[in-house]
């Protein structure tokens, strides 16, 4: 035995238990024991999985990721204060995506930001941040007349994504899902739970709903194997971890501590559209008009690989010439458009769509061109 | 899936069948189930030198890259061309689906490899869930 110190507890979702079960390879994903992907022999792996919730359904334990609750008379003020979108916008049962900033304009992460009711608002966060996020935002909302609450324990998280997720959630559920927009909520009996939040929400840049029922092991697989059974005549597979990736990627859905981080601002990740310089004073929004003003030195761009070679995360980033000039945030094949794909940070000169730049790769480097990001946008309906 | 008898691996999970001084090399059942989908195989150009314990090239998953380690030494004299457009018969067929041939430096390197047996054992034991 090698003495070590006393390494923290991996944490476990209530659906652990379910995972092992089915056979899922797991991983250490920020301290919380996670399926990365299930079996082939049940019809899974990164790529079924990928493609699964590309053309059908796949579901995702998503209950790693936290919740922050804050009501009150000034919850909306409190909101508005930390978080850079305009929640002033949201209607009741409305849901945005929106960013925590530090006051240098980097991020403390990434949210989606639910207005539940009047005075009632729902972040919810990334696992990795969770303890940072809360009390970042118990801390900087102390002025303000509103709770904030630590939800994060008290769900079970499961994402439903897919163009056939409608179809599988709506067996289950007496709410009317079709008059759910995408980006808005609703409350219903799922699987005989009443009054569950629904979202219309997901991180696969793919149709789809995140249900939020009580953390509880046997609540939580019960409404599993539901899910899976109603989803069974449309081809429904669990996802791991791996196909959230890959989806989230083709989509240019960004990751905390990869396209975004407490040394990246919100100009250079690109997400200027979820960021409203015109509301009142927010926590970042100086050093934003400051960075603004002095033009950005490095932008998110999408790259394609045009020669044989898989870019992936940290790899360097060259001009023809061997230069190093930036860094992939994520890499990796892309399942539905069988491309090897990446996300890097490259000077604004090497933006423009169709500049050649190499990625290094075990010391060589390999062609790759800037191409239109997101790489994958889903099919609008016409309905 | 059993490990063939016919022969030898390594505890980084290649397989290495002998005939006299040529031998086959590939990658077992147990590595391609811990990959997952493969998506790419680079291999050594022909005529090159591979040493026992060194990397000869690269496998790469979805989600992973991982070094391949020569069973043993010798000059590679084919490769698996179809590995560059079909890497995930891999996945299908771990044991059918080779990697390289090499002439043999030294035949008596494979003594020290691992039985079928063993191997059986030791992913056993490593996998240990």
């Amino acid at each position: 035995m090698t003495p070590m110190e006393a390494t923290a507890a991996v944490r476990k979702t209530a659906l652990n238990a379910i995972h092992r079960r089915m056979g899922a390879k797991m991983v250490d994903f920020n301290g919380w024991d996670m399926p990365v992907e299930y079996p082939a022999a049940i019809g899974c792996g990164i790529i079924n999985e990928h493609m699964a919730v590309r053309t059908g359904v796949g579901i995702f334990d998503v209950s790693h990721m936290g919740d922050i609750r804050l009501a009150g008379p000034q919850a909306l003020a409190a909101v508005q204060h930390i978080s850079m979108n305009d929640a002033a916008r949201l209607a009741v049962g409305q849901a945005q995506y929106s960013a925590l900033l530090y006051p240098q304009a980097t991020f403390v992460d990434d949210v989606i930001v639910h207005r539940l009711g009047e005075d009632e608002y729902l972040l919810v966060i990334n696992a990795g941040t969770r303890e940072k996020d809360f009390d970042w935002v118990r801390d900087n909302t102390r002025q303000f007349d509103c709770s904030v609450e630590n939800l994060s324990d008290d769900f079970t998280q499961i994402a439903i994504q897919g163009p056939k997720g409608v179809d599988v959630l709506q067996k289950l559920t007496d709410a009317n899902l079709g008059a759910v927009k995408f980006y808005w909520v609703t409350r219903g009996s799922v699987c005989g739970l009443k009054n569950i939040l629904i979202a219309r929400t997901g991180y696969t840049a793919e149709d789809g709903f995140e249900i939020y029922i009580p953390s509880d092991e046997t609540i939580g697989a019960r409404v599993w194997n539901e899910i899976l059974s109603a989803g069974r005549e449309f081809g429904i597979v669990p996802c791991g971890l791996g196909a959230r990736n890959t989806l989230r990627l083709e989509g240019k859905l960004p990751l905390y501590g990869h396209e975004i981080s407490d040394t990246i601002n919100v100009w250079e990740a690109g997400l200027d559209r979820f960021c409203k310089m015109e509301k009142a004073e927010f926590i970042g929004r100086a050093t934003l008009e400051k960075a603004k003003a002095e033009g950005v030195k490095r932008t998110l761009v999408g790259l394609e690989m045009t020669e044989r070679g898989i870019a992936r995360d940290s790899y360097k980033v060259l001009d023809v010439a061997g230069r190093e000039i930036g860094y992939v945030t994520s890499g990796s094949p892309s399942p539905f458009l069988k491309k090897n794909i990446a996300l890097a940070y490259v000077p604004p000169e090497f933006v423009p769509v169709g500049t050649a730049v190499k990625v290094e790769i075990r010391g060589q480097g390999v062609g790759a061109q800037v191409v239109p990001a997101p790489f994958y946008k889903r099919p609008k309906k016409s309905s | 899936m059993g490990y063939p008898s016919d022969r030898k691996y390594t505890k980084q999970h290649e397989w290495i069948q002998a005939s006299g001084t040529t031998a086959t090399v590939g990658i077992t059942d147990h590595a391609q189930e811990e990959l997952g989908d493969i998506v790419f195989v680079e291999l050594p150009k022909l005529g090159a030198e591979v040493t026992a314990g060194k990397t000869f090239g690269s496998v790469e998953s979805v989600k992973a890259v991982s070094d391949l380690y020569a069973p043993a030494s010798g000059t590679v004299t084919e490769v698996n061309a179809d590995l560059a457009t079909s890497p995930e018969n891999v996945n299908k067929d771990p044991h059918g689906s080779w990697m390289m041939k090499i002439t043999l430096k030294n035949p008596g390197e494979l003594d020290g490899l691992l039985s079928s047996a063993d191997y059986d054992k030791f992913v056993t034991e490593e996998g240990g869930h």
